[in-house]
């Protein structure tokens, strides 16, 4: 017999070592992912190439929520604008309402009463709680985690239960008003914010020992989504995802509107700008809010009962009482209900911090009782346009939890 | 034309003085009207000046004054981190051509809102490099955000495309 046939030991050696050498034919990949996607909390799409399972792009595509908000602003009074602002960023609509009633206040060049302004602080911070937990929880359920999701949603409810407290609505909350807040602070609620903070702070604990150390979320958040300080400031990227990236900008602290020059807090910041950092910074926020939130109860208290809306015939509402009684109020009543305040004319651009960044509003009166423009910042939207920057070259995985920490409000960035 | 008390102001002033057509600082913003075939010259300028330093395009959006002419405002807000201060900038833009050059080479952040400009109002920005509708679809008729585009306008409904 001869020996082995010469083609069997010619040929080359096949082994998984050389599968992994050998050049493949392959191609991009066009992936459509949303606009209704279970793994995003928000109406978006995202049109991904693909190299296997590598992004080398990404194009975001926005507007699905789009419903005019501006346009209907201009065509009602000044008034009739705050609840649409509820209705821009949802989890923390506080924030979206305040955000606007201090715009048109600059142009009226109103004043508020210190209580006014802690009640302001209060129950904004309260909804950057909420909108917090939102974020952090449902990050967690886009990484198939039900657990914290049910810790940061059973927290957002104690949230949302004083905010029913404090103006009778959960969500849509159309609380603040101009030149005021709807209501003072009911006798309870002081008593019931202590101990929701308390609980609130257990569930937190919670959820950091759930979380925080937790092999797969380190593996899936840290080194994913980078976004650098340089990049964030070009991109007018602000609010947590500046900060994580390392840049203590926080307008609370720049600018300080309301009473925040009065009150302890710190600003966090992170070191790196992934996910990761982001992540602490959002938890971090939390609790300092929380710390404002007593320090606002603390002071609230000792100001005791009295007038929460600023006394200006323009804004000012007469007292219920006297309206089915005096003609006078009668006329007033039914003025500020039909008409509103005419505002005078002029521009004028406010900033507030809110959960997500800098929530602007650049308002344009002509001296109408109808807004001439109402443009508001979003800042969800600012900081979704740096998105390809954050995932290209990643994997296809990890646009999931990027995209969760940008925390696109679909109401806020479509309007 | 007066500084009103802003550095940044006063820097524009002492630097373009043909290029600023008028100044205010109402209420307390800063603002600076600038001719519009000038106005990437004087961004590029406030972001590059030492004492200006606005690294920060924090918004971008545009205002329809209907019966004026020109008819569109263009207003920048600018911020610098570094500083803490803001600046308004403002370029008037006439109905026909409808169109100022780009900012997106200064920031990019000036991309998506230049693109919503364009779909709300219609006002092209030359040198752009990718100028579609960013919040509406392309079949859209009109630019929603005129004051001449009624409310209650109705549009055909499409459907989805890939």
């Amino acid at each position: 017999m001869s020996s082995e046939p010469t083609f069997l030991t010619e040929r080359p050696r096949e082994g998984p070592e050389d599968d992994l050498e050998r050049d493949l034919h392959t191609e991009h990949q066009i992936l459509n992912m949303g606009p209704s996607h279970p793994a995003t909390h928000g109406t978006v799409k995202f049109t991904v190439e693909l190299d296997g399972e590598t992004v080398v792009d990404l194009d975001v595509a926005v507007g699905y929520l789009h419903r005019g908000f501006e346009k209907e602003c201009e065509a009602g009074t000044w008034y009739q604008a705050i609840p649409y602002t509820d209705r821009l960023n949802y989890n923390s609509s506080i924030l979206s309402n305040l955000g606007y009633c201090m715009a048109v206040e600059k142009l009226l060049g109103l004043e508020t009463p210190e209580r006014c302004q802690w009640l302001r602080v209060m129950s904004s911070e309260l909804s950057r709680v909420a909108d917090h937990l939102t974020r952090c929880g449902a990050a967690c359920l886009e990484m198939q985690a039900m657990t914290p999701f049910i810790y940061g949603i059973e927290a957002r409810e104690l949230v949302w239960d004083l905010c029913e407290m404090l103006c009778g609505a959960r969500l849509t909350s159309n609380y603040i008003r101009i030149g005021g807040v709807k209501h003072g602070m009911p006798k309870d609620f002081a008593r019931t914010a202590r101990a929701n903070i308390a609980t609130i702070r257990t569930l937190l604990a919670d959820f950091d020992k759930v979380v925080t150390r937790n092999r797969i979320f380190v593996d899936r958040l840290k080194g994913t989504g980078i976004l650098s300080k340089e990049e964030c400031i070009r991109y007018a990227v602000t609010g947590p995802l500046l900060r994580a990236a390392g840049v203590p900008l926080d307008v609370r602290k720049a600018e300080p509107y309301l009473v925040y020059d009065q009150i302890d807090f710190d600003v966090p910041i992170g070191e790196v700008g992934d996910n990761y950092d982001r992540y602490l910074v959002c938890v971090e926020e939390m609790h300092q809010s929380l710390r404002i939130v007593e320090q606002c109860l603390e002071r609230l208290e000792d100001l005791g009962d009295g007038p929460v809306n600023v006394d200006d015939p323009r804004v000012r509402w007469p007292a219920k009482g006297r309206v089915f009684n005096h003609m006078e109020e009668l006329i007033q009543q039914f003025k500020a209900v039909t008409e509103g305040p005419r505002v005078p004319a002029g521009e004028g651009y406010l900033a507030i911090e809110s959960a997500n960044g800098e929530l602007g509003f650049y308002l344009v009166s002509d001296g109408s009782a109808v807004p001439w423009k109402v443009r508001c910042r979003p800042p969800s939207l600012i900081n979704l346009a740096p998105l390809p920057l954050m995932v290209r070259g990643a994997l296809l995985a990890d646009i999931i939890p990027t995209f969760d920490f940008v925390n696109m409000i679909g109401g806020e960035c479509d309007r | 034309m007066e500084d009103h008390g802003s550095a940044a102001l006063g820097r524009l002033l002492a630097a373009m003085p043909e290029a600023i057509q008028a100044t205010h600082a109402d209420l307390g913003d800063a603002t600076a009207l600038v001719d519009p075939a000038a106005v990437v010259e004087v961004l590029r300028f406030l972001r590059d000046d030492a004492d200006c330093e606005f690294e920060m395009l924090t918004d971008l959006c545009a205002v329809d004054y209907l019966g004026e002419t020109p008819r569109f405002e263009v207003v920048y807000h600018l911020y610098s981190v570094t500083k803490n201060h803001r600046l308004r900038v403002k370029a008037r833009v006439a109905e026909d051509p409808c169109e100022i050059a780009t900012a997106c080479d200064l920031w990019p952040s000036a991309n998506w809102m230049e693109r919503e400009v364009w779909d709300l109002y219609g006002i092209r920005f030359t040198g752009h490099p990718e100028l579609k509708r960013l919040l509406l679809y392309e079949d859209f008729e009109g630019h929603p955000l005129r004051k001449d585009y009624p409310k209650e306008r109705r549009q055909p409904l499409v459907g989805p495309r890939n």
